[in-house]
């Protein structure tokens, strides 16, 4: 094949724009994995436009960085590094279960999401501050839809209510590591290109803490939170993730879109 | 999911130069809330529109079609209602 990718491990910003990329990528992943099996057809398309989105966001993104590496393509980046070269939370790898699980998952990426990108449309890093705000105003909506379901499921039927507390309660484990300051994290920070995560943990935290409450779910009561993707250290999950997103481009690497 | 209950809706949906809300289909939500998001996702990917109405179908009363002829045909031979006979003078040509 092609020569390996190496990562520049000397370049924070690089790492920076993968941390954020590779969220938006393998949750848009999971998303798209809804195509054509939605339970309704309004919330197929809803999802999947969801999807179109965040991939969307995250091919901004690995633009930005192709550039930055000079011998790369944006392709490079989704298609041809391993797991241990994502640096993406691992919330965004669990699996798309049922509808209600899949809304469970968004509000909590969403939520995060949103914050991160508010702050992030004043970055120092011109690039990444325009990346931020044309994807601020999609966020927004996925925001929305989200808190939207979790209000109609949580304070729905009997049978609603519980099947959306589970997946609560199994995922909330996953909720915070959004939050655990890289030293990536710390290093962008610095230079004004990245956003301040014990500041915006709280925000994040009161939103979901209000939706959640509105919804008559309850939060689990958790010390232990989940973490590792910063790292480049996955879940299980991951693994067959990419099996199905990079089979293609590694079976036949010359193809061309 | 339990959609025996979700009543349809029509939509209705405004383009960004246009005047009037054109319709544009129907769907199924539990309320009229979640039919303005479904509108959202379904009828204005490709930027249709900038507005959206939802009206629930039970609430649109339509003429009968059986009853075109005795509705419709009569308007069609009286000319005199049309503002055709006036000369425009040429002070006023874009009116």
């Amino acid at each position: 094949m092609g020569k390996e990718i190496r990562l520049s491990t000397h370049h924070p910003l690089l790492r920076y724009i993968l941390q954020w990329a590779d969220n938006s990528l393998i949750i848009g992943h999971r998303l798209s994995e809804w195509c054509g099996h939605g339970p309704v057809l309004e919330q197929d398309i809803a999802m999947t436009n969801i999807a179109l989105d965040l991939i969307g966001e995250a091919r901004n993104l690995y633009q930005y960085a192709a550039e930055i590496e000079g011998n790369k393509t944006e392709d490079d980046y989704p298609f041809k590094r391993k797991e241990n070269e994502f640096y993406n939370c691992l919330l965004t790898e669990l699996p798309n279960g049922h509808f209600g699980d899949t809304i469970v998952r968004q509000f909590l990426y969403d939520t995060f999401h949103y914050f991160l990108l508010e702050e992030l449309k004043s970055s120092n890093d011109e690039r990444l501050s325009l990346i931020a705000r044309k994807s601020f105003k999609e966020v927004s909506y996925h925001l929305d839809f989200s808190s939207k379901w979790m209000l109609r499921l949580g304070d729905g039927t009997e049978k609603s209510h519980n099947k959306i507390q589970e997946a609560l309660n199994d995922k909330w484990i996953y909720s915070q590591e959004f939050f655990m300051a890289s030293e990536t994290d710390f290093i962008m920070l610095d230079e004004n290109i990245g956003v301040d995560l014990s500041a915006i943990q709280q925000k994040v935290n009161d939103y979901r803490q209000k939706i959640i409450k509105e919804a008559t779910l309850s939060i689990p009561e958790e010390q232990f939170f989940q973490s590792g993707g910063k790292n480049g250290t996955h879940t299980e999950y991951l693994g067959y993730i990419l099996t199905d997103m990079q089979y293609y481009p590694r079976t036949y690497p010359n193809t061309t879109w | 999911m339990d959609k025996k209950n979700w009543p349809l809706f029509e939509i209705f949906i405004r383009s960004k130069n246009g005047l009037h809300h054109k319709h544009a289909g129907s769907l199924h939500a539990a309320d009229a809330e979640m039919a303005i998001q479904n509108a959202r996702d379904v009828y204005t990917r490709r930027l249709e529109g900038v507005s959206i109405w939802v009206v629930e179908s039970k609430n649109i009363t339509a003429s009968n079609p059986d009853d075109a002829e005795k509705l419709f045909d009569p308007a069609e031979d009286k000319i005199y209602r049309h503002p055709t006979f006036y000369e425009l003078p040429d002070e006023v040509k874009h009116m």
